[in-house]
């Protein structure tokens, strides 16, 4: 008992501390292709550390909602790494739930920010929140569906269970609906966790924003609470995306080094993906905002035929 | 007077909630009365069904009757027409033939149309009466005929007997009965396309009633569904199920689509009843589908699922009502346009409308995700039926599910958001005040049963499967893990609500003690919100409903049909000055135009042409007359 | 995309080879260290133009660029006073934009730097003394540190950003 919520924790810690470290790299790879120096990869902390010496400037017009949505969003992101087989397959508490509460529990802290953002009542809160919900509302068909596409070949959809029946019988990944199914998760993960080409993190334009235009207000150790949960909320995704589709080194491992040793598998899945993110986000351009409706519909449409492909082949 | 008689129906509730449980859990009676009722006689049946859904009625008819010692005050009007309304709802679970249930519904769609007519000198109340009033007999009249169909076939009007006789039916015959009786449950139901009453109707009633209708009668139309496909008709072909599963589909979206530009608080409650009957239906469909399949396990899961999510839209539906309910009687208007700030003035309120908003949403750790996730593991292991064809099926419904829950979330931050928070947007809603306490009660005991029931599912779910196996004639007894985890078809998906609570609850105080432990400043000023430094601040600044919904809007046009109309008015001296803009962005209902529109013009087109041969003289009548003899004594 | 990649990749990095502008290096290595100090080597700036005739931003938006690269040094441009920790106010400062200046300021959390860019923010510079403007940055809010110039260098003003951190301490 003592052992699983040991590993429980480090689970937690691995995701709260390493999510910084992993928007840090991505920043400065980002640099890096456009021919900048850059920050250093442990910039993020630097920021978290500085805002929770400032203090906190809170709009007159807000209420409690508003105080209250940086710790319910956190801690939705902290419960949420819990249920993401983050260097195990079964981490020891997984039994509450499945890719299902993960999605739902990721809408919930969506919901209080979207609520924050029109709490204050400026209009570029209203503007963030509108745009926010929207890209969320439409982005959860597709992760469903590619989650039935994965559920019907691993008949589970245990996070845990297909993850270990992945990696013990990689044959089953050998097929296009695997492919098809990561694709759209992958878009999906990019319009979840503001991502170019449908949210650019780092605008400083009100009138393109959408993540950002709802934490306008925020300041101190609120915004480090927001920002924290939304590198952990991009950190579980990539988690997410590399376990699932890659279940390799996660399932497998056993014995007293395999806490260690899943970490370093993880990191090196995570920096692939890292890669692979800020290639994209060099070289394409932020969509205008009624064109994420079709990309996304796209990624529906690239689910729906990993369910197909499920099916016929 | 009024305070007795909603007294009294807080403990007709009672006792149907008494009732209800003991018939749930096996308590079972039936009474006869045979002069009271013609043709049969009275008979009434308790079973486990019947039950549940008393169950149903009392979990909204009790907070609903509290609710409205306070909102009504001394009011006489509609006090007869809601007992009997609450006691006409609470026979049509329990009636056992075709009168007494024909009877029954009947005088329960007349007290509800008594109370849709409350404010009877309103011109939209008498549309939404008049409304109701046909729709509901339309869909009376294909009960009737389906019932009497059946009646006819089996040759008993007793519901015990057509169970008996049905499965030795033709498939042909049982499939009109189904057609009949699944159209006419849907219409009470409010499924689309038969919804077009609903939202004229539940907001033209007052607010508690509003709740009755919305969380609670439209549920006898589940009842009846449950009740005829699964009861008395038997297993039937898999189109039964395609054909539910869909049509619940198409409601949830569509349902929550209209919602969304919907800025009538009221009306928007009442196309989220659509939604929400859609997901009871996707979960009923589901589990015909398993049934007609032979796979009793996974059509218990889907009925468990859809009677998981009928309590739950009940307990939520109700307490967003009477949300509502106090809101508009606080500012006088139901368009949320005219509200904002109320969470300052109203705290109670807010605080219950945001667990319904966030119930309703499906969020964890509530009530409506448990349901949600129970219809979605209904639908995932569709692969069990090993028919491919049918997984296209499938799929669609999980999308349209996973869309619905998306979609209710972005409306419900509407809802919410411009109701509650920000600043007040007109004179009204700044001089806001609280509700009374009555109906501060009611709201929050359906808060706490929503909070209850979104944490208790490995205690629900169990009682729900005897009720489900009951109807569904389930030998094996299915297991759902312990008490604090809930394992679905052995180890498919497990959920544990509790665990997941108690994270929550841990990390919700870990995080500011962790801030403190790490020396975060605790320093925090007001100051007014960042506008680029405008000078002072208005609710014009603010975020409409309008504007959030207009992604949505712009997205789904092909669906809105929106018509743009813009209007300016120039100064006589420049047309660089505007003296006034007017602008307006309705959407229109394809089904009022593409459905009822057709079928209106056609009906009146009909008794048009029928008007040439009705001249008025008593002559010619005779001579009609005299024809349709000589014809029928040469058909003879 | 794969031709920009491309010459992304072949072209390097071009942020200033220290041998080339040695003095705007070692200032930038001198700032780190101190916002390091003061800020724990993050810093962020709130760019607020209260009626400059935009030369001073086109300067500084030339820090952003990849051949400064402020961002190298824990610097940042932030969308709002909220996240702000310094306030680079550039221009004079008009009559109008006096009361949103001084409601930026409000609108900034403790702690809070603010640097008067060029020779307008300093003492209204060119404009001084017209009946539109109200006078140097100083003259509506309180100043840490001016950066004088007209307008000032990028690095000038990665001088003058080190310095209002130094004359903090």
């Amino acid at each position: 008992m003592i052992a699983a919520i040991a590993v429980a924790v480090a689970q937690v810690i691995v995701v709260g501390a390493g999510a910084p470290l992993l928007v840090g790299v991505l920043r400065t790879l980002k640099a890096r292709l456009v021919g900048r120096r850059g920050p250093s990869p442990w910039q993020p902390y630097a920021d978290l550390r500085k805002l929770l010496a400032k203090e906190v400037v809170v709009s007159t017009t807000t209420s409690w909602i508003f105080r209250a949505t940086p710790y319910v969003l956190a801690a939705t992101m902290l419960v949420a790494s819990l249920i993401v087989p983050v260097f195990l397959a079964r981490p020891p508490l997984a039994f509450p739930g499945d890719v299902i509460l993960l999605m739902y529990l990721f809408l919930l802290g969506t919901f209080f920010l979207a609520l924050a953002g029109l709490d204050a009542g400026s209009a570029f809160g209203g503007m963030g929140s509108s745009r926010e919900v929207a890209v969320a509302a439409l982005a959860e068909p597709t992760i469903i569906v590619a989650v039935f596409a994965l559920a019907m070949r691993a008949e589970t959809i245990d996070l845990a269970r297909v993850v270990e029946r992945f990696s013990r019988e990689p044959l089953l990944a050998a097929n296009p609906a695997h492919l098809l199914a990561f694709a759209a998760f992958f878009i999906v993960m990019l319009a979840e966790t503001g991502r170019l080409p449908v949210d650019n993190p780092a605008t400083h334009l009100e009138l393109t924003m959408i993540h950002e235009a709802m934490v306008l207000e925020y300041s101190g150790r609120y915004l480090a609470l927001v920002e924290w949960a939304s590198a952990m909320k991009l950190c579980l995704f990539m988690t997410l995306l590399a376990n699932l589709f890659f279940p390799w080194g996660a399932g497998g491992l056993t014995g007293p080094a395999a806490i260690p040793l899943g970490v370093l598998v993880l990191a090196g899945k995570l920096v692939l993906l890292v890669i692979a993110l800020a290639v994209l986000e060099t070289t394409v351009a932020k969509l205008r905002l009624f064109r994420v409706p079709e990309l996304l519909a796209g990624s529906f449409a690239l689910a729906i035929l990993s369910v197909m492909a499920v099916v016929l082949v | 007077m009024a305070r007795l008689a909603y007294g009294l129906a807080a403990l007709v509730a009672v006792g149907a909630a008494a009732l209800g449980l003991h018939g749930m859990f096996g308590g079972a009676f039936t009474l006869r009365v045979g002069w009271l009722v013609p043709l049969g006689g009275l008979q009434l049946t308790l079973d486990p069904l019947a039950g549940f859904f008393l169950l149903v009625i009392a979990v909204g008819v009790a907070p609903a009757s509290v609710y409205a010692i306070g909102s009504a005050g001394g009011a006489r009007r509609g006090l007869g027409a809601y007992l009997v309304f609450v006691v006409s709802m609470c026979l049509v679970p329990l009636a056992a033939n075709m009168m007494t249930f024909a009877i029954a519904w009947e005088l329960m769609s007349l007290a509800s149309y008594l109370l849709v007519l409350h404010e009877r000198e309103s011109r939209e109340s008498l549309r939404a009466g008049w409304v109701y009033a046909v729709m509901t007999h339309a869909g009376l009249a294909c009960l009737l005929a389906g019932m009497m169909l059946l009646g006819a076939w089996t040759g008993s009007s007793e519901f015990a007997d057509w169970r008996a006789a049905a499965p030795g039916l033709g498939g042909g015959a049982r499939s009109v009965a189904f057609v009949l009786l699944a159209l006419g449950f849907a219409g009470k139901a409010g499924v689309i396309p038969l919804h077009v009453w609903l939202p004229l109707a539940h907001p033209a009633a007052p607010s508690h009633v509003s709740a009755l209708m919305s969380g609670v009668m439209i549920k006898l139309g589940v009842y009846g569904l449950l009740r005829a496909s699964f009861d008395w008709l038997g297993a039937g072909p898999p189109w039964w199920g395609v054909a539910v599963l869909i049509v619940g589909a198409v409601s949830s979206v569509i349902g929550v689509l209209y919602a969304l530009v919907e800025h009538d608080l009221k009306k928007l409650l009442a196309f989220h009843s659509i939604e929400n009957i859609g997901i009871i239906l996707i979960g009923i469909g589901a589990g015909l589908l398993y049934q007609g399949a032979g796979l009793e396990a996974l059509a218990l899961l889907g009925v468990v699922a859809a009677l998981y999510h009928t309590l739950n839209h009940a307990a939520f539906k109700a307490l967003l009502f009477l949300g509502a309910g106090a809101v508009v009687h606080a500012t006088g208007t139901r368009n949320i346009e005219e509200m904002g700030g109320l969470i300052k003035r109203m705290p109670w309120t807010a605080a219950c409308f945001l667990v319904g908003s966030a119930a309703i949403s499906a969020l964890p750790p509530l009530n409506g995700f448990v349901s949600e996730w129970l219809t979605f593991l209904a639908l995932l292991q569709n692969t069990h039926l090993a028919r491919p064809s049918l997984s296209l099926a499938f799929a669609l419904g999980i999308a349209g599910l996973a869309l619905t829950g998306g979609l209710a979330m972005a409306c419900f931050v509407k809802a919410f958001g411009i109701t509650f928070l920000a600043l007040p947007r007109s004179e009204a809603a700044a001089r806001a005040h609280e509700a009374p306490p009555s109906m501060r009660i009611a709201m929050v005991l359906l808060a706490v049963t929503c909070v209850a029931l979104g944490l208790g599912p490995t205690w629900v779910v169990p009682a729900l499967a005897t009720v489900a196996g009951a109807l569904l004639g389930n030998t094996t007894p299915v297991a759902f893990g312990d008490w604090l985890t809930l394992r679905v078809s052995d180890g498919f998906a497990t959920g544990s609500a509790l665990a997941i609570a108690a994270a929550l609850g841990v990390a919700l105080v870990a995080l500011p003690l962790g801030l403190r432990v790490a020396g975060a400043s605790r320093r925090r000023r007001a100051y007014e919100t960042w506008g680029c430094g405008r000078i002072g601040q208005t609710a014009r600044m603010e975020y409409t409903a309008t504007a959030f919904a207009n992604p949505f809007k712009r997205v789904f046009d092909f669906l809105y049909r929106p018509t743009k109309k813009l209007d300016i008015d120039f100064h006589p001296e420049s047309r660089f000055f505007v003296e006034r803009i007017e602008y307006e962005n309705p959407t229109r209902s394809i089904f009022d135009d593409w459905l009822y529109r057709p079928v209106l013009d056609g009906l009146s087109g009909v008794a048009r042409a029928a008007r040439a041969i009705q001249s008025g003289s008593a002559n010619l009548y005779l001579a009609y007359i005299l024809a349709v003899l000589l014809i029928m004594l040469v058909l003879a | 995309m794969l031709r920009q990649l491309w010459t992304a990749l072949r072209t390097g990095i071009v942020t200033e080879p220290p041998a080339r502008v040695s003095d705007l290096e070692r200032v930038g290595e001198r700032l780190a260290a101190e916002i390091t100090r003061a800020f724990g080597r993050s810093l962020h700036i709130r760019q607020v133009d209260a009626g400059s005739p935009n030369c001073c931003e086109i300067e500084i938006s030339g820090l952003t660029g990849p051949h400064y690269d402020l961002e190298r040094f824990g610097l940042h441009f932030v969308a709002s006073p909220r996240h702000a920790d310094c306030l680079l106010v550039t221009g004079p400062v008009t009559r109008n934009m006096a009361e949103p200046l001084r409601r930026t300021w409000e609108a900034t959390p403790d702690p809070k730097l603010v640097i008067a860019v060029g020779d307008c923010g300093r003492d209204g510079g060119l404009f001084r003394g017209s009946y539109a403007v109200a006078g140097g940055v100083a003259d509506v809010i309180p100043v840490d540190a001016v950066i004088p110039g007209c307008p000032p260098s990028p690095a000038a003003l990665l001088a003058g950003l080190l310095d209002a951190i130094r004359r903090r301490r």
